[in-house]
């Protein structure tokens, strides 16, 4: 049995496993990445789902990740390339009409009353400017309450002052919508139910939530914040988010982080007191000063460490994280380009079918009971349409993601599967007439795929759903929100951890600051 | 179930099987609550059942207990995460007390854990407890169930308990070890022996399947009649207990799962139990915060208190001067030894004066016939237990 020793292994190389090593390696750490499946990237790879079609497994578009954390890695020199950025959403409703959204240039919308389109510009106007503030929130490492660090004084003081910075008009208006729901902030502000449709699409996209429950304009916060960190509006690295993954890998490399894939951990080792390596599945060890899991807390805490290390309130709070996920992707092989109905032309942008608040409710509905939804909604895009090396020439990708697709579907995937991939492409078929006779191959991966294949316990988007109780200081659960897991050595550094997912990777950079303070 | 049941607002508390019994000897109804059933404060003068624990043998309804088995393939391994003693060392057929924290390290509760088989245990504390032990059973393989009616039990403690067992025709009893327990056949019934006992006597507690209470309880008081043998209430109970130095839940401290306030949690270190607590045979619930605890100066501590005078100072706030000018702790258990022929406590200190031979104050407010009397009584640390028999741990136990 082969014993080497490394200052940290990684457990997981999805992308935030990927940032953590590459900062700690930059830092002249020595960095071991253990990746069980085949290829790095976690969710955030580009798979062929069809013979020639190619498409990105998970998240379809990067707009969360910030532009410094690209740039601190520089990822454009390790081959990260955009084909599209500051992408349009086209929200299209059968039978309705269309609304374009520049969220970019927050201006130029069209198919909007007069009214609405002088109210949109403000109003994304109004939540940039508070999601702005809470960016300090989203992007440091929350501090621990009570424990009286100067450091944690400091992260408090940080943001109260962005808070106040806000001024009292914006700050009460903060306070008054962190915690609504968005369908009665939107009622405030819009008459267009599509413009409706398509924001309050964007604050449930990935959670457990319909737009009318609570604590659903604090995730389109979220959701602002992260894009504007991000700061090129909706965008599609050129050969799919695993070019991400690709870039990241490359950069950890060339940092010197060894990187071993196809190499999955069966255990983190404990020595007493501290997390001292891991033991593979091949039975071989892996010594290290500390451990850092890139995994989700769930399968990091209970599988892989063992309930035995930790304390019973603790592993109690861990089970009790929500974890269930709610979202599907969908992929079609295309025979030719689809034509949506009200876009001229190829659509180069992201198309959302979620024609009004009540339209998402109602399936969101169907959810809460075990069922998935009977008129799903959809956030559509077409990726051959900006990188057509995706694709055979000619042909096309769809790529689409779609709620609501309950973890625990009361009737089981295995016959819920054929129902629900008949049900996308209906409403495909609607808005998009002649798509259905293209399709040459489908793929659908439910909640419980996402679990199988990228080792998510409970094959949530997001590890655990992100909501006010699951973040922040309490993410992923109180006393263990700093990246650091009750047993001194070991880390988290997935999107369970502060601040969650979506490919931000701050979970990544933030788990490396916390490792390199404590080693200090 | 154990008896008929009316419906719960007739009858909110359950009856033991030895309750028929029991009221017959009751001369004074004084009957309280303890986790869900109904038992006996008083039969006749507490003073009169306090001597039959110290002098002679007395019979306690211990069926209120809760029990629980604890069965399966990582029941060892589960007593060890729960549990702050070493649980895989103790051997089958032997009994421990021991205690349980939460994450903080603040104590739940203490129970005493009987090893039957190689992953057969079973668990009897004083309160319910299945909430916190189905939520460290998380990643365990094994069974938890509550046995608390399936298992009638009686305390027999005092000098004489070992002479009544034999006349009873336990044969060999008095070879049976502190902290050893062992199964007996008496007639029809198959009779669980062990020797522990909340008093620090010579003394047993015998576990029997519930139609056979009434026999074992009519044996018992058959054999021990020359030895007058008397059965005795709670408030007897903790008289014995406090000479014996044991603390009472609720009483010398609350268990971490019911306190409100910030601080009000006690961790074993401070209740003086820190022998309990085993750092080196792997982890445990609540070892990380006690690690640290144990690492850093105490803040305060248990500690038992010799008082000058022979008025019990319940409930007493102590202070380092006799004027009182400066608080160091309460009283949480006090009572006159007639044993010790001392007024002794036990009382939560603040550091240093926890320590053995330290003086302090008590204030101790007097009742006149409703004249109200306050007294600054001189007290000093003493070491527990207060009152410790050679017989209590002789093998073979003694005839009295």
């Amino acid at each position: 049995m082969s014993v080497a020793r490394y200052d940290a292994v990684v457990v997981g190389g999805g992308h935030n496993g990927l940032v953590c090593a590459a900062y700690l390696a930059r830092a002249g750490r020595s960095v071991l990445v253990l990746e069980a499946n085949p290829h790095v990237g976690g969710a955030a790879v580009t798979r062929e789902f069809a013979p020639g079609f190619r498409v990105s497994a998970g998240a379809h578009l990067l707009h969360l990740m910030p532009k410094r954390l690209i740039a601190e890695l520089n990822l454009s020199r390790h081959g990260l390339s955009m084909a599209a950025t500051h992408m349009p959403t086209y929200a299209l409703a059968s039978g309705v009409g269309t609304v374009r959204i520049e969220a970019a240039a927050r201006s130029a919308s069209d198919g909007l009353t007069a009214a609405d389109a002088q109210a949109l510009p403000e109003f994304f106007g109004r939540m940039h400017t508070l999601a702005a503030a809470l960016w300090p929130l989203l992007e440091g490492i929350p501090p621990r309450l009570g424990a009286g660090e100067w450091r944690d004084r400091l992260t408090m003081a940080r943001l109260g002052i962005k808070l106040r910075l806000l001024g009292r008009r914006r700050l009460r208006e903060l306070l008054r919508i962190a915690g609504m729901c968005v369908h009665d902030l939107l009622e405030e502000h819009f008459h267009s139910p599509l413009l409706k449709g398509a924001l309050a699409f964007d604050a449930v996209l990935g959670t457990n939530y319909g737009p009318r429950s609570p604590g659903t304009v604090f995730t389109l916060l979220y959701r602002m914040a992260a894009e504007g960190a991000a700061g090129q509006g909706l965008a599609q690295p050129a050969g799919g988010l695993g070019a991400l993954s690709e870039a990241l890998e490359s950069a950890a490399s060339a940092a010197g982080a060894e990187i071993r894939t196809a190499t999955p951990v069966q255990r983190i080792l404990v020595d007493g007191e501290r997390a001292c390596g891991v033991r593979l599945e091949s039975g071989e060890q892996v010594e290290a000063k500390c451990v850092i899991s890139g995994a989700d807390p769930r399968t990091t805490y209970l599988k892989l460490l063992g309930a035995e290390q930790l304390d019973a309130g603790f592993v109690r709070r861990i089970t009790h994280l929500r974890t269930h996920g709610m979202t599907a992707k969908f992929h079609a092989a295309l025979e030719r380009m689809p034509t949506f109905l009200g876009i001229d032309g190829i659509p180069r942008g992201r198309v959302v079918l979620a024609p009004s608040p009540d339209a998402i409710e109602r399936a969101f509905n169907h959810a809460k009971y075990g069922e998935f939804s009977a008129s799903p909604v959809l956030e559509v895009v077409v990726p051959t349409s900006c990188d057509a090396a995706l694709a055979p020439a000619g042909k096309h990708v769809l790529s689409a993601i779609v709620q609501y697709a309950p973890y625990q579907l009361r009737e089981g995937w295995d016959s819920g599967r054929a129902r629900f991939t008949d049900l996308i492409l209906e409403t495909l078929e609607r808005h998009a007439p002649g798509l259905r006779a293209a399709v040459s191959a489908t793929e659908l991966l439910t909640p419980a795929d996402i679990e199988a294949q990228f080792r998510i316990s409970g094959g949530h988007w997001h590890h655990a759903e992100l909501a006010l109780d699951q973040f922040f200081t309490m993410r992923p659960v109180i006393g263990a929100a700093q990246y650091r897991a009750p047993v001194p050595g070991l880390y988290l550094c997935g999107a369970g951890t502060h601040p969650g997912g979506g490919v931000l990777g701050m979970g990544g950079r933030n788990a490396a600051q916390q490792v390199l303070r404590e080693a200090r | 179930m154990l008896t008929e049941r009316e419906p719960y607002y007739r009858q909110p508390l359950l009856r033991t099987p030895f309750h028929a019994r029991m009221r017959e000897f009751s001369q004074v109804d004084c009957f309280i609550p303890w986790s869900g059933y109904s038992t006996v404060d008083v039969f006749t003068t507490m003073e009169q059942e306090y001597f039959a624990i110290r002098n002679a043998a007395s019979l306690y309804d211990l069926t209120p207990m809760v029990k629980y088995r604890i069965a399966g393939p990582d029941a060892t391994r589960y007593l060890d995460r729960l549990m702050t003693r070493h649980i895989a060392k103790l051997p089958v057929g032997r009994v421990a007390y021991g205690i349980w924290c939460d994450d903080s390290g603040k104590l739940i509760d203490d129970g005493t854990v009987f090893r039957f088989g190689e992953s057969e245990y079973r668990l009897c504390t004083a309160e319910h407890q299945l909430d916190w032990l189905l939520d460290s059973r998380i990643g365990f393989d094994v069974r938890i169930e509550e046995v608390t009616a399936e298992v009638a039990a009686l305390a027999l403690q005092g000098p004489c308990s070992c002479w009544v067992l034999r006349t009873l025709g336990l044969n060999g009893i008095e070879t049976l070890a502190p902290f050893e327990s062992r199964a007996f056949t008496l007639g029809a019934m198959t009779l669980l022996v062990s020797r522990t006992g909340f008093t620090g006597d010579l003394g047993y507690e015998l576990w029997v399947e519930p139609q056979h209470a009434e026999s074992l309880w009519d044996r018992l008081m058959e054999a021990g009649r020359t030895r007058t043998i008397r059965p005795i209430g709670s408030r007897a109970l903790n008289i014995a207990r406090l000479e014996a130095g044991f603390l009472q839940p609720n009483v010398d401290f609350v268990s971490s799962g019911r306190t409100l306030r910030n601080g009000t949690a006690r961790s074993p270190l401070e209740l003086a139990l820190g022998w309990l607590v085993d750092f080196r045979k792997g982890h445990f619930t609540g070892r990380r915060a006690l690690l640290q605890e144990s690492q850093a100066q105490p803040l305060r501590r248990l500690a038992g208190l010799d008082v000058a005078g022979n008025k019990p100072a319940q409930n007493a706030l102590l202070y380092a001067d006799r004027h009182g000018r400066r608080e160091i702790g309460s009283v949480t258990s006090a009572a006159w030894s007639p044993t010790c022929k001392r007024n002794i406590a036990l009382a939560m200190l603040a550091a240093p004066y926890f320590e053995t031979g330290r003086e302090v104050w008590a204030e101790i407010y007097l009742n006149r016939e409703l004249v109200w009397e306050r007294r600054m009584v001189r007290a000093r640390v003493v070491e527990r237990p207060f009152f410790a028999p050679q017989r209590r741990r002789r093998t073979p136990a003694a005839d009295f």
